[in-house]
């Protein structure tokens, strides 16, 4: 027990940056995401329109189809080369915001695929503009639709935080590997995977509460 | 009253309307009707605004227009044939949406809807959601939903075809109900004894496209 209260300063620590990242990436994607689905539902005639999605989906395939740990190094050591330069926790969060964003994009695209086309004449032919139309009729819907798919993710960004070892964050993972390694023991890891399940329960719960929100209608 | 004149309409170069020239007279009730696949739910959406017409005139009260600039002035109101409520707004949220984003204040559209849903005899249901009404419940709400914008031309897609068949009666006596506020009311069927029992002319569309 002495031990544990010794190490857990440190682990709360990385614990905070571990949070932290989490909270940055989740404000940054979903929206982000939102706003990028918009562009990938190919309903857009226009040249214009369509230059966006072929853009879009070439981006959605670049940052879901590279590894999130090769999205970091580069961010991180690749930028500098032509003149970007971010601090380690900066780059941690553009990449993780980028990756995720792609991820939210896809997901989202779905519920918006999802929703039914009459809904959107519905709203025409009461003379809603796209954008009442998004924010009071298709947004709400898609948010229901997404919501245990976007838990799932909420829950992989908590475990994927901890791959900013590698630009030499010390979150949580990385307070526990180092104490483990100082004190030859697998303590501070036991401690670190209980953490991590109580954040998952946490956000587990949370995910639970806000479905429950959304059941007022079918 | 709306003068429909020459209007065609391909899909893929296949010709589904060809030629359609109506008169939609004021306060009246025109059925439209014809076989499946004749084109009665194109004509209605190309009225209503969501699909356009090749070729043709729309002449509403005597000068040339077009269906979007109907829309837009509110002219025209619409009731699905699947209905299309919103299922994330209760009943009167839905009745209410559109009126108060077009600047009716809420108290006003509140009123309003309250006096429609009375009319419509759903009173009781202003709170509910859609998911939790039945087939004929819904198509009232759509119908309130539609009046709710003082439309001068309602128009019905199927109106029988999502309901259980004992209901074509209600919703004949319904759409009479609202001829006799003085609505213009144009009901696309399948259902010639519907359109009978419910239109002061009737419109045929021939699956050829040919129209009489």
């Amino acid at each position: 027990m002495t031990y544990i209260m010794q190490i857990l300063p440190a682990l709360l620590s990385g614990l905070k940056l571990t949070l932290g990242l989490f909270a940055l990436t989740l404000v940054g994607a979903l929206p982000l995401g939102m706003v990028l689905a918009v562009g990938l539902v190919p309903h857009v005639k226009s040249i214009i329109g369509r230059i966006i999605n072929w853009v879009l989906t070439a981006y959605v395939w670049l940052f879901r189809g590279t590894p999130l740990l090769l999205q970091l190094i580069f961010v991180f050591y690749g930028l500098p080369l032509v003149g970007i330069v971010f601090d380690r926790f900066n780059a941690a969060a553009f990449a993780f915001i980028l990756n995720y964003a792609a991820y939210f994009a896809e997901i989202f695209r779905g519920g918006f695929g999802a929703i039914e086309q009459g809904q959107f004449e519905a709203a025409t032919v009461l003379n809603l503009t796209r954008w009442q139309t998004l924010r009071y009729v298709v947004i709400p819907q898609v948010l229901k639709i997404v919501l245990p798919s976007i838990g799932n993710e909420v829950i992989n960004l908590v475990k994927d935080s901890s791959l900013v070892y590698v630009i030499g964050l010390g979150d949580l993972l990385r307070a526990g590997n180092v104490a483990t390694s100082r004190d030859v023991t697998l303590v501070p890891l036991v401690l670190v995977g209980i953490i991590y399940l109580l954040l998952t329960a946490i956000f587990t719960f949370l995910q639970r509460r806000v479905e429950k929100a959304f059941a007022y209608y079918r | 009253m709306l003068e429909l004149k020459n209007i065609t309409k391909a899909f893929n170069g296949t010709p589904v309307l060809t030629g359609v020239s109506l008169t939609i007279a004021d306060s009246k009730t025109l059925a439209v009707v014809g076989p499946s696949g004749a084109g009665k739910t194109t004509l209605l959406r190309i009225i209503s605004g969501l699909d356009t017409a090749d070729s043709g005139e729309f002449i509403y009260n005597g000068a040339t227009t077009t269906p979007a600039q109907l829309r837009k002035d509110g002219v025209i109101g619409v009731v699905f044939q699947g209905f299309e409520l919103f299922p994330n707004l209760s009943v009167l949220e839905n009745i209410t949406l559109a009126p108060k984003l077009q600047g009716t204040s809420p108290q006003d559209a509140k009123q309003q809807a309250m006096t429609l849903l009375t009319q419509l005899d759903l009173p009781d249901q202003a709170n509910s959601y859609p998911y939790a009404l039945s087939g004929g419940q819904k198509q009232r709400v759509a119908i309130a939903r539609a009046l709710a914008l003082n439309p001068e031309i309602l128009l019905y897609d199927e109106p029988t075809s999502a309901l259980d068949p004992n209901l074509r009666d209600s919703v004949a006596s319904l759409i009479d109900s609202v001829k006799q506020q003085g609505m213009t009311q144009v009901v696309v069927t399948h259902d010639m004894a519907f359109a009978e029992a419910v239109a002061d002319t009737t419109y045929q569309v021939q699956k050829a496209g040919e129209a009489q």
